[in-house]
C-alpha cells in the first residue's frame, strides 16, 4: 500500500476534481487501482499527473488533447532513440570503412 | 541589464486587452511549454520569457508600472520613492516589492530586468493553493566506457547534500535514473521532487559500443590471415586466445559470444564482441621474400 495514493487524497493535494482524474483514466493516461472499494493511483504516476494538471489547467488543453500530445511525445521519443541508434551505427560503420581504407 | 519588451514577446501592442494577453500567452505557452518540449533548452528559455511577460502584463498594477516607466525603468525606483513619500502624506498605500508576492517561483526564474523592477515573482494565476511536489532536478554524469562496464559507486554533492549512488553495470549512454526525494523541496508542505541523472558514456579509444555489443578492429598479419592460427586479442575484461581461420579476408568479422557489455540489471548476461580483422600487408620485404611472392603470383 506504500506505493499507492488514494484518488481522494490526490484531489485534495492537487486541488483538482475527481472527474478530471477519472477522465484521464478513461483515456488510459492514468491507471486507477481499486482496493476495498477505494480507488488509488500508483505514486509513480504522480509525475505524469502533475504534467497533465499543468497541461489542462495552465494551458487549457482538454483531455482529448492531452491524450494526443502524450502519444505524439512518445513517438518523438522513440524516433529520437532510433535516430541516436542509427547515428551510432553509422559512426561505427564509418570507422570500420575508414580503417579498411588505410 | 537590458530593457525587455514584454509586448513584443507576446506579439501584442500596448493597447492589448486582458483577454488579448491571456489568449496570446496561452497560444505561445502551448508552443513552448517544457512539458511539450522535453529536453529543449531553447523552448524552456522562451517559455520563461513568455511567463515573465504574462506575469507583468496580466497583472494590472505591474502593467501600469511597466507602461509608465518603459525604457526608463532604471529610474523607476527613484520615482517610486518620491511618489511613495507623497502618497504616505496623502494617506495612500503602495505595495509593490518582493514582500507583496508569495514565492512559488524562485527569482532565478525571472530576468534581472524583472527582479530589478518588480522584486521576486508571483504565483502566476494563483489558481491553486495546493500542496505541490517540489521541482525535479536534472543532472548529468559522465563516466568512461570501462567504468560503465562494472557496477560501481559514485558520490557527488547536490544542494549541499552528499549523494552516493550505485551505478549498475551496463548503463547506457543517455539513460536516466531517478533518485526519489533529491529534488527541490515541496511547495506548501508537499513532498520533495526527484533527481534525474542522465548518464553520458565517453567514447573509448579501443571499443565502440552499440547496444550491448562491443566492436573492435584488430590488425592481423598477412601470414596468419592466409594460413590461419592462434591470436591473442584484447576484450574489455582481459585477453583471450582465438582461432583465426585460414584465408581470412580483410574486413571479415568474428563474433565472440558473451564478451561484450553486461546487460543492465541482468547479472551474468553479456552482449557479444565483434572483431573486424584488418589485414596488414608486410613491408620492407627482402629480395628473397619478394622472389617468393613472385613465385606465388605465378603459381
Amino acid at each position: 500500500m506504500q506505493d499507492l495514493i488514494s484518488r481522494e487524497e490526490c484531489c485534495l493535494q492537487y486541488n483538482v476534481e475527481s472527474s478530471f482524474i477519472q477522465a484521464l483514466s478513461d483515456y488510459g493516461l492514468l491507471e486507477i487501482t481499486t482496493v476495498a472499494e477505494t480507488t488509488y493511483l500508483h505514486t509513480e504516476q504522480l509525475h505524469d499527473l502533475e504534467k497533465f494538471i499543468r497541461l489542462h489547467y495552465d494551458l487549457n488543453i482538454n483531455v482529448e488533447g492531452i491524450d494526443a500530445i502524450t502519444n505524439l511525445l512518445m513517438k518523438v521519443k522513440n524516433l529520437q532513440q532510433q535516430n541516436e541508434y542509427l547515428r551510432k551505427r553509422l559512426q561505427i560503420l564509418g570507422d570500420v570503412e575508414g580503417d579498411s581504407a588505410i | 541589464m537590458e530593457f525587455i519588451d514584454y509586448y513584443k514577446i507576446l506579439g501584442l501592442d500596448k493597447s492589448a486587452s486582458q483577454e488579448d494577453i491571456k489568449k496570446a500567452y496561452r497560444k505561445l505557452a502551448r508552443q513552448h511549454h517544457p512539458d511539450l518540449n522535453p529536453n529543449d533548452k531553447e523552448a524552456n528559455k522562451k517559455f520563461q520569457q513568455i511567463n515573465e511577460a504574462n506575469e507583468v502584463l496580466s497583472d494590472p498594477e505591474k502593467r501600469k508600472k511597466y507602461d509608465q516607466y518603459g525604457e526608463n525603468w532604471q529610474h523607476a525606483e527613484q520615482f517610486e520613492k518620491a511618489k511613495q513619500s507623497q502618497r504616505s502624506n496623502a494617506g495612500h498605500e503602495y505595495d509593490f516589492g518582493q514582500g507583496a508576492y508569495s514565492e512559488e517561483f524562485s527569482s532565478g526564474d525571472f530576468s534581472d530586468f524583472f527582479t530589478s523592477m518588480f522584486g521576486g515573482g508571483s504565483t502566476g494565476t494563483g489558481r491553486r493553493s495546493a500542496k505541490f511536489r517540489g521541482q525535479d532536478y536534472n543532472a548529468s554524469l559522465t563516466v568512461s566506457l570501462r567504468e560503465a562496464y562494472t557496477t560501481h559507486q559514485h558520490t557527488f554533492t547536490i544542494n549541499d547534500k552528499n549523494v552516493r549512488i550505485t551505478i549498475p553495470a551496463g548503463i547506457a549512454d543517455g539513460q536516466t535514473i531517478k533518485l526519489k526525494g533529491y529534488g527541490s523541496p515541496g511547495i506548501n508542505g508537499g513532498p520533495a521532487g526527484d533527481l534525474y541523472i542522465t548518464f553520458h558514456i565517453l567514447e573509448d579509444p579501443v571499443f565502440k559500443r552499440l547496444g550491448d555489443d562491443l566492436y573492435i578492429t584488430i590488425d592481423l598479419d598477412l601470414y596468419t590471415a592466409i594460413l590461419g592460427g592462434d591470436k591473442m586479442v584484447d576484450t574489455i575484461s582481459g585477453k583471450v586466445k582465438i582461432k583465426v581461420h585460414p584465408e581470412t579476408q580483410n574486413g571479415t568479422k568474428t563474433r565472440l559470444k558473451g564478451k561484450g557489455f553486461p546487460l543492465y540489471k541482468k547479472e551474468g548476461s553479456f552482449g557479444d564482441m565483434i572483431i573486424t580483422w584488418n589485414i596488414k600487408l608486410p613491408t620492407n620485404l627482402t629480395e628473397k621474400q619478394k622472389e617468393l611472392f613472385r613465385e606465388l603470383s605465378q603459381s
